[in-house]
């Protein structure tokens, strides 16, 4: 009997143990979790921010004031140990962020997750992340200066690792009970990458080949046109090209592969984009340039960004940080301002490759057969056995789509040749633009930038405006990476890159203003090829608008258009709709909310109705209109708004406005009725479950936390008006990520909110605490420290000692 | 009476001190080694652990939840999910604590069984 009881007691005892120290699917390992000396009851706390702290290899003292706003302000006396006290402060406010978005870009999610995230990371692989990570490090180890920084930033994230004990790591690790792996400069490099695959990762090529095989070359332009009716491009249209001497390169005659391809890689957000602009003294209140800039990413706790102000006796900057890399992104120092939007160049391009046998080892060449080379990939999976994956490299780079990725063919694959995988020290740029003086400095800096291709904008207290759309940019044929390529035609290849200097830009332009919204870089006269790879149309045209409305701007004028809801898209197409739409067979229902849209100003507000009614009508009368690309197992991208609205107003009666299912043959003016009877009903039905649609509700604005918006983590139903083609690009869980205004007064002054809050923790105050701020459309002082003497905006300060 | 109490005392005494060095498990040897010293019997074996314990990680979790206004808490309790109410959060970790000690005292005590005769 006692040995049974024993047994019992033994087994019991070791079940009990197992199951609390394990995890069970999504359910953490509960004894771990809960008990209150190691588990989340000890993230119930705000970080320390006083005391002394010894951090290795520190050379100097490091001071650190914090603000109200828990945003750093560190002193040190060089670079070397700035760039180190970067990396150990991040980390102690944003350690489980930094490096799962790490994890994310390598492809690595399996490991934490388990299989669930098994396909993301294959397509992360088969992308080469991993390859461009170290193209990236090879090209940063070419520049030794650039690399002691890059180390002293990843020393100084291992220092803050090493500080903590397993009970001090973030709720996230708790939760899905894992550990925080050493910091490398590879990482830096990884985050890098991430912001390259979500800002230059996307493309339609593959779509395109088939909507040109389906469609034929004239309907094909009519739908995807290289420029619109109306733009308004980022380079002044009246600029002179007439200094760049080099030519476009010449058009081969050749062939294009018309494959049939059934399914693509997943791709970035098409919504991924910006605004940013900058007015001269002349156009200023106050005789000072104005920088204004807001990037539209995905809404996430932890935020994106970390704001900091990072100085040195000998320069001394401030603004948003990515936590992984160095330096201030999107920011100030006392001399100048600059910002970025996405250039939406086409940097990504496809190659079918063709095998000389089974064995894959040799692909066709020109006349010749050249060797591919293999990458193995070993994809981690939590809980079981490691997935191998090889991965064949060709002159252009990875074959993404093979037999064993997406494809079925043995002897054929897809290629991708990307600006991601050339390596570049972007890093750099952002070291140079954080001590540069003057517009000379500012240019210089963006010499070394590569991918993703953005449009910098710049302001100095000097007086000087300018824009650059920067980026290393292949100098294609006319039409060269629009549709899948040759891979074995010399001639498909990518034959150079636009000279770094003639990259588009324009300093101090007549006009007084600089700004960009994704649109267009120039118009048809610059002499490179620039292929519509998705460039918005309307933002830009309100901020233009807005900037040649009067003489002088002030500060508020900058916060009113940040938080500017007219949607020109809509107010583009509703009068036309009411002008031809036959309302005689309207309900009455129906015929009520079409005057509830009927007297909308075209505001996207949150307590008007117009915008809900719009949005829902929209997006039917673009899935009716396009009913045509409805089929299985073709890879189609429908074509972009403007086209389709303009097609709607002048090409009624073209056969695409007929819906393939009816016998009738319908024209735009029906569709206009038929995508509004749907819509109405789906509001009908909206409203029976949720109540009033206005904008508001309908909309329902949140910022998720990162692993796929856990509702504990996250802010639901943000009273925050605007939309998508909007200059407040707020859509339901995408939009102003960060928004900025400097003016270059001396010293600087400005103002900065983002969608979050400094601490990555969420049993944090200052977790969230500025997303009201941000959604009511206000701003904070950003508090723009002379010298590391205390002052009143000063709430508490540790100081970071050499070890 | 007495032995319950000097139970009680010396599972919650060792389960501090094993907390400063011991993952969450210290529990279970705390109270372990508390149902050797202390021997019980019949349900007190279970129960006196199951409460020591259970007030030490009520009671902890509460105080450090409290100095941060149960900012935390809230969400937990939202993740796990316990309705959003901190206090039952507490409450659970008091139970998932007091279990793990009240099992391991009774397999303590099986132990003590064994080795005795």
């Amino acid at each position: 009997m006692k040995y049974l009881k024993f047994t019992l007691s033994l087994l019991l005892a070791a079940a009990v143990f197992y199951g609390l120290n394990n995890k069970f699917g999504s359910i953490p390992p509960i004894g771990k979790f809960l008990n209150p000396y190691t588990g989340v009851w000890q993230n119930e706390t705000d970080e320390t921010i006083t005391g002394t702290v010894p951090i290795d290899g520190l050379k100097d003292k490091v001071t650190v004031h914090y603000d109200a706003q828990l945003i750093p302000h560190l002193f040190a006396q060089n670079e070397n140990d700035l760039y180190r006290a970067q990396g150990y402060i991040t980390a102690k406010h944003r350690l489980w962020q930094m490096e799962f978005q790490t994890y994310a870009a390598a492809g690595r999610l399996s490991e934490i997750i388990g299989e669930a995230a098994l396909n993301y990371d294959r397509q992360q692989r088969r992308r080469g992340m991993g390859f461009g990570a170290e193209q990236a490090i090879a090209k940063i180890k070419e520049d030794p200066k650039t690399n002691a920084l890059v180390e002293a930033y990843a020393e100084g994230v291992n220092s803050y690792i090493n500080q903590i004990q397993p009970k001090d790591f973030p709720v996230e690790y708790k939760l899905l009970d894992y550990q925080p792996e050493p910091w490398t400069i590879k990482k830096t490099a990884l985050l890098l990458m991430y912001m390259t695959k979500d800002l230059a990762g996307g493309d339609s090529d593959l779509e395109y080949t088939n909507a040109l095989r389906m469609f034929g070359k004239e309907r094909f332009d009519l739908l995807y046109p290289d420029f619109f009716d109306v733009i308004d491009p980022i380079i002044p249209k009246e600029t002179d090209w007439s200094y760049i001497d080099v030519p476009i390169t010449e058009t081969p005659e050749s062939e294009l592969p018309l494959d049939s391809i059934p399914k693509t890689l997943d791709k970035p957000n098409p919504d991924n984009g910006s605004n940013n602009w900058a007015i001269s003294g002349e156009k200023s209140y106050s005789g000072n340039p104005i920088l204004a800039n807001d990037p539209h990413l995905g809404l996430n706790l932890p935020s994106i960004w970390f704001v900091m102000q990072l100085s040195i006796p000998t320069h001394n900057a401030f603004g948003a940080t990515l936590p992984g890399a160095l330096g201030i992104i999107s920011g100030f120092n006392s001399n100048i301002s600059w910002g970025e939007t996405n250039a939406t160049r086409d940097v990504l391009d496809w190659y079918k490759i063709e095998f000389k046998d089974e064995t894959r080892r040799q692909y066709k060449y020109g006349d010749d057969w050249k060797a591919v080379s293999f990458r193995i990939e070993e994809i981690k999976i939590k809980g079981k056995a490691a997935y191998i994956d090889s991965v064949c490299y060709t002159h252009h780079g990875p074959v993404a789509y093979d037999k064993n990725f997406m494809g079925d063919n043995k002897l054929a694959g897809y290629a991708m040749k990307w600006s991601g995988h050339i390596g570049g020290n972007n890093q750099k740029t952002f070291l140079e633009l954080n001590k540069g003086r003057n517009y000379d400095d500012y240019v210089n800096a963006l010499k070394h930038y590569t991918a993703p291709a953005q449009n910098f904008v710049f302001a100095s207290t000097e007086g000087d405006i300018a824009i650059w759309v920067q980026g290393k940019l292949p100098n294609k044929w006319k039409g060269q990476g629009k549709f899948l390529m040759d891979g074995s035609n010399p001639k498909h290849d990518w034959q150079s890159f636009i000279p770094q200097a003639f990259n588009a830009h324009t300093k101090n332009p007549e006009r007084g203003f600089v700004s960009s919204a994704n649109q267009h870089p120039v118009d048809e006269s610059y002499p490179f090829y620039v292929f519509n790879d998705g460039y918005e149309t309307y933002r830009n045209r309100v901020i233009n608008n807005f900037f040649n409305s009067k003489e002088t701007f002030n500060i508020q004028d900058f916060k009113d258009l940040h938080n500017n809801n007219y949607n020109l898209k809509a107010a583009e197409l509703l009068p036309y709709i009411f002008e031809t739409m036959d309302t005689s067979t309207l309900t009455a229902e129906e015929l009520s909310i079409f005057n509830e849209i009927k007297t909308w100003d075209f505001n996207n507000d949150i307590d008007e109705l117009g915008p809900s009614i719009y949005s829902i009508w929209w997006s039917k009368l673009y899935d009716l209109f396009w009913d045509e690309y409805d089929v299985d197992n073709v890879a189609l991208d429908k074509p972009f708004t403007y086209q389709t609205i303009h097609l709607l107003k002048t090409k009624g009666d073209d056969k695409f406005m007929d819906i393939v299912e009816t016998p009738e043959t319908e024209t735009a003016k029906d569709l206009f009725l038929i995508s509004f009877k749907k819509a109405a009903k789906s509001l009908m039905d909206w409203k029976a479950e949720n109540g009033d649609y206005n904008w508001n509700a309908y909309k329902s604005t949140y910022v998720g936390h990162l692993l796929q918006a856990l509702p504990a983590f996250s802010r639901f139903n943000l009273p925050i008006g605007g939309g998508g083609n909007i200059v407040n690009a707020t859509k339901k869980n995408h939009g102003p990520s960060w928004r900025m205004i400097v003016e270059m007064s001396s010293p600087p002054t400005a103002l900065g909110i983002y969608p979050g809050g400094q601490s990555g923790n969420p049993g944090s105050k200052y977790y969230d605490n500025f997303i009201d701020d941000w959604a009511a459309g206000n701003y904070h002082n950003l508090n723009f420290l002379q010298s590391d003497i205390k002052t009143d905006a000063v709430i508490d300060t540790q100081t970071l000692i050499s070890n | 009476m007495k032995t319950k109490i000097l139970n009680f005392v010396a599972t919650i005494v060792l389960a501090i001190v094993f907390s400063f060095f011991l993952p969450w498990w210290s529990v279970m040897l705390a109270a372990f080694i508390a149902a050797v010293l202390f021997s019980l019997k019949r349900a007190a074996v279970f129960f006196t652990p199951f409460l020591a314990v259970l007030i030490f990680w009520a009671a902890y979790s509460f105080l450090l939840a409290n100095d941060n206004d149960f900012v935390l808490a809230k969400k937990i309790a939202v993740l796990l999910p316990l309705g959003g109410s901190p206090s039952l959060l507490i409450l659970v970790t008091g139970i998932v604590g007091g279990l793990a000690a009240g099992i391991a005292g009774v397999f303590g005590k099986q132990c003590l069984v064994l080795v005795k005769k």
